[in-house]
């Protein structure tokens, strides 16, 4: 990549005036460095994570709302989290976080269990017990 | 407190915290140089790993190995710590400040609040150097950044105590021992037949072997798993590929450069033109992700472009299967 190639698109940096910087050859093909606003490829990588994102916290919104699923599932899928970052997150197996995912299970958790999640979601124990998905 | 370090802004946050921190030692070392000796050029796909939903590709090795390599390749000492609890880590970081030295982070991205919100995700192999600490804040030098930061007592907690793939558990490191005379030309050649053997390794997922595994998964994707997914582990792949200066082309690119200060050290003109030639199958990993984003971004339902780009990719690894071979002969 030639200095005058390093891609100047409007990007998710640019919003916040961030720069990353590029290496790239100047006009006698020496290495230097250049700073670049964005590259559109890359926008559109990310901003098709971030949809798919979204749909899946909709999605969960969903199933909480139709007793599918507990509340746990849907701030998981908030916080950009899988079954394994979570259960590491909380310090429980896998298997007993899934558990948790059930309505009926979640509804008999002690607040002490509880407090795990709420803690991880960043928020407080109440509000991950009485979340109504409207 | 605040120690008397100097930020400059790299593409890459591992090379950058350890060209950082040498600078800081009196050892002049560039990024290029950082990431060439540390040997950082890798591939590996772990189709069985799966990151944001996505088979896991990693473009480098494990976190911390090029700092490791580098110093070992050197003859420079770095000590590391991991911590069990959250008190000690933060009493050995303090304890560090008092005594001015800046010092080297593992950290989680999440939480890292100076970070656009998009560009949070649970990825724990970030690094950063804490070079002052205030009443209510840490000093940072985020290398990825073009001027310093800074992130609450709370905030640092946090990303050093992240937790999933490679929690960081507090880890620190910092130069303890960085000898004046280093002898470059060594380290250099070490460090290139190391690469060479990574990317030629007779393993089926890693180096040239793994991109060609990829092209050829690529070419199934949107039989096996339908349009929709396949889309999104394409697109998880361009950003593996070229978030903030990791992976496919920017790696390539930062791989030349060292190739070019190589070959003055070395006094080895072959490693010049073998460095034009790192640049343009970077160029190449630069039109693989334009054509992979014009699928994703039209939602392509065709097949035929899923084969396009897996062509792009395995004739990259044909070309770097040719170029890994002819750097093997250059310095032997």
């Amino acid at each position: 990549m030639k200095k005058n190639e390093v891609p100047q698109d409007e990007g998710n940096l640019s919003k916040s005036n961030m720069k990353e910087l590029m290496y790239a050859t100047d006009e006698n093909g020496e290495y230097t460095t250049a700073l670049s606003t964005g590259w559109e490829p890359k926008t559109i990588a990310l901003s098709n994570s971030i949809d798919d994102i979204n749909e899946r916290v909709a999605e969960a919104k969903s199933q909480v709302k139709n007793g599918e699923v507990s509340p746990i599932v849907y701030f998981m899928e908030l916080h950009k989290m899988d079954v394994g970052i979570l259960a590491s997150y909380v310090e429980m197996w896998k298997w007993r976080v899934k558990k948790h995912f059930k309505p009926k299970v979640f509804k008999g958790l002690s607040d002490t269990v509880l407090s795990r999640y709420a803690k991880a979601f960043n928020i407080s124990v109440s509000e991950l017990k009485n979340f109504k998905a409207d | 407190m605040e120690t008397n370090f100097t930020h400059h802004q790299s593409a890459h946050c591992e090379n950058g915290v350890a060209s950082n921190l040498l600078k800081h030692n009196g050892l002049n070392i560039s990024e290029p140089m950082v990431f060439g000796i540390g040997s950082g050029l890798f591939f590996v796909y772990l189709p069985f790993i799966k990151v944001n939903h996505a088979p896991a590709i990693s473009y480098r090795p494990l976190p911390g190995q090029i700092f490791n390599k580098l110093a070992k390749r050197l003859g420079l000492k770095i000590k590391r710590t991991k911590f069990a609890s959250v008190a000690n880590a933060n009493k050995a970081l303090d304890q560090n400040l008092k005594d001015n030295i800046p010092t080297g982070l593992q950290v989680g991205v999440y939480n890292l609040s100076y970070f656009p919100d998009e560009y949070r995700f649970h990825f724990n192999a970030h690094n950063l150097v804490v070079y002052g600490k205030t009443e209510t804040d840490y000093l940072i030098s985020d290398p990825v950044m073009e001027t310093v930061t800074t992130l609450t007592h709370d905030e640092l907690e946090k990303v050093r105590f992240a937790k999933g793939a490679f929690a960081p558990r507090g880890q620190m490191y910092y130069p303890v021992n960085v000898p004046t005379n280093v002898d470059f030309s060594s380290a250099i050649i070490k460090a290139i037949k190391n690469t060479c053997r990574d990317m030629l390794a007779p393993a089926p997922i890693i180096g040239v072997r793994g991109i060609r595994f990829v092209a050829k998964q690529i070419r199934k994707w949107p039989i096996k798993h339908g349009t929709k997914k396949a889309n999104h582990y394409l697109a998880q792949m361009v950003r593996m590929q070229e978030e903030i200066g990791t992976g496919g082309g920017g790696f390539r690119f930062i791989y030349a450069a060292f190739l070019q200060e190589a070959a003055a050290i070395l006094n080895n003109e072959k490693l010049k033109s073998l460095s034009l030639e790192m640049t343009q199958i970077g160029d190449l990993w630069r039109d693989f992700a334009v054509d992979a984003s014009r699928i994703y971004k039209n939602r392509s339902t065709q097949a035929d472009a899923y084969n396009t780009v897996a062509d792009q990719l395995s004739h990259i690894a044909d070309l770097e299967e040719a170029f890994f071979k002819k750097l093997k002969a250059a310095i032997s």
